[in-house]
């Protein structure tokens, strides 16, 4: 979609590092350098454990970094904002207790949005993401795709301009997760958002990204690589093309999965 | 997630026609036979064992609990003590939640009346039933007081309980939304600690029941535990056993009762994950 268009950057991490508090505590992330350009989507792809939800946990503002800074749109990153939107892992984040449509109002319920205003969001946001005839529906009574489309259109009603996914569509089957990632693209290419998805899952960066950001092995972790993602949308799994980026971002993270047998 | 699904749906799954009659059966069978089981040993017990003295029968005690019930005695008995135990089991349940959802959530709350709610806890209600009687009599109040304490500390204890195992992300999600600590502890922690609190009320309702009987033993003129004790001086043993089996049949059935309550009113607040 947006090839050949030079971006404006974003948001920029620079020599961003973290650990946790208490005694002997790694960094978990060091000399972390990054940015984000308007409107692009980004995916960052490492082994598991290397610290990728870290980096989107210190973009919400739900960590802190310990050294180094973040800037959004050169303003110093200052705890969690309506501009950036979560969407979780899994259903632990949405509300049992509301219908699908009251889960999607929390951001305008937050705002103190009208009650008409925030049912006609919410509806417009839920047939979006292709919900429409679920509303009343409680999390508990919708399939795992579902929940994460109320999480998806929760986020997209709160109207933030950054969504940070975090392994969105990993517990899902891999039927539903092409599919959600199909429609993702959609919604992206309709709302034009900025989307900084973090998975550990090749094909699912290959299919959904502008650019991959390919992270080392923690501890200590940081940008190892940044491959482009140039292939044309609808993008086909079965294209040479998609084959050739496929085994370009495989190589490169290869070398970061720890291997128990040369590390024990 | 599968299994998540899946209990969702055997609550609304309901057997067709032939089994429910089945299941019907099943249930009855289930419960008739123990309870048959129950009374046949009983009477053998109380006429071969013991003394059917010390001892009544079942035919015995349901003899003078017809008595008691034409007399209004049993009547009264009961009432009063239900009386104590819902005024006391209301305003303790309420003092508990509050008291639940402040320290749970408040950290400035926490530090101030944690240690008191850690302290106070291990004394039992009993042992608060002779200074409750200098200070408020033998009338009601003292009953109340003691009924009240008894249900406070289990029902704050739940509530807390609660706040704590509030999932991360429903947190981090309203933050996200630039919510308030305030709009936080409305939108997210109250919802989540409606079932722990539920669940408080019902443990709760078991002392509540333990505690008015002992109230009633140490200093009363009304009342079961009155009843069960004051019969003694008389050796009315079918007395007492009309006295234990009605505290018995009246426990059973305001658990049961808030067990349907709490399903009925309070299912969507319970969480399957």
């Amino acid at each position: 979609m947006h090839e050949n268009i030079e971006l404006p950057d974003l948001v920029v991490l620079s020599g961003v590092g973290f650990r946790h508090k208490g005694a002997n505590q790694d960094d978990v992330v060091r000399d972390f350098s990054l940015t984000i350009r308007r409107g692009e989507f980004l995916c960052i792809l490492g082994p598991s454990g290397c610290g990728k939800t870290t980096v989107l946990n210190l973009l919400a503002g739900f960590e802190k970094p310990t050294t180094g800074s973040i800037t959004i749109s050169g303003a110093p990153l200052r705890g969690p904002g309506a501009e950036r939107g979560v969407v979780f892992q899994g259903e632990a984040s949405l509300y049992h207790w509301l219908t699908a449509r009251e889960n999607v109002e929390l951001g305008l319920r937050i705002a103190g949005e009208s009650k008409e205003k925030r049912r006609k969001i919410a509806g417009d946001n839920l047939q979006l993401v292709g919900l429409q005839g679920q509303e009343q529906k409680y999390p508990s009574e919708l399939s795992g795709g579902m929940k994460q489309r109320v999480n998806l259109a929760r986020v997209l009603a709160g109207r933030a301009e950054i969504l940070l996914m975090d392994e969105p569509f990993g517990q899902l089957d891999a039927q539903t997760r092409v599919l959600l990632q199909d429609e993702l693209t959609q919604i992206w290419v309709k709302t034009q958002r900025t989307v900084f998805f973090v998975t550990h899952d090749i094909a699912e960066a290959v299919s959904l990204a502008d650019r991959i950001v390919v992270m080392r092995r923690g501890p200590a972790s940081n940008v190892k690589q940044i491959i482009d993602c140039d292939l044309p949308r609808p993008r086909n799994r079965g294209d040479p093309a998609f084959g050739h980026l496929y085994s370009l971002v495989g190589q490169s993270i290869a070398s970061e999965v720890v291997d128990l047998r040369r590390h024990p | 997630m599968k299994t998540t699904m899946s209990s969702a749906n055997d609550r609304t799954w309901r057997a067709p026609g032939r089994v429910e009659l089945y299941s019907w059966l099943a249930v009855t069978v289930k419960i008739g036979l123990p309870i048959a089981g129950g009374l046949l040993l009983w009477h053998w017990a109380s006429t071969f064992l013991f003394s059917s003295i010390l001892f009544p029968t079942p035919l015995a005690t349901l003899t003078e609990a017809v008595t008691m019930l034409r007399s209004g005695d049993i009547l009264k008995d009961a009432g009063a003590s239900l009386g104590r135990i819902g005024v006391g089991f209301a305003i303790g349940s309420a003092i508990g939640v509050i008291l639940g959802l402040l320290v749970g959530y408040f950290e400035l709350a926490r530090l101030a009346m944690d240690p008191y709610l850690q302290f106070f806890r291990f004394i039992p209600p009993i042992a608060w039933v002779s200074p409750a009687i200098i200070w408020f009599g033998i009338g009601e109040t003292s009953k109340v007081f003691i009924i009240v304490y008894g249900t406070v500390f289990v029902v704050a204890l739940g509530t807390i309980a609660g706040v704590t195992s509030v999932h991360r992300d429903k947190i981090r999600a309203a933050l996200m939304f630039g919510a308030s600590e305030w709009q936080i502890f409305r939108i997210v922690i109250i919802p989540s600690t409606v079932h722990y609190s539920l669940t408080g009320m019902r443990l709760a309702m078991g002392i509540a029941f333990m505690t008015v009987v002992a109230s009633e033993m140490l200093g009363a003129d009304s009342g079961l535990g009155y009843l069960i004790l004051s019969s003694r001086l008389w050796m009315a043993t079918d007395r007492i056993f009309v006295g234990i089996i009605v505290l018995g049949l009246l426990g059973l059935l305001a658990d049961r009762l808030f067990s349907l309550l709490i399903n009925q009113l309070a299912h969507k607040y319970r969480s399957y994950t």
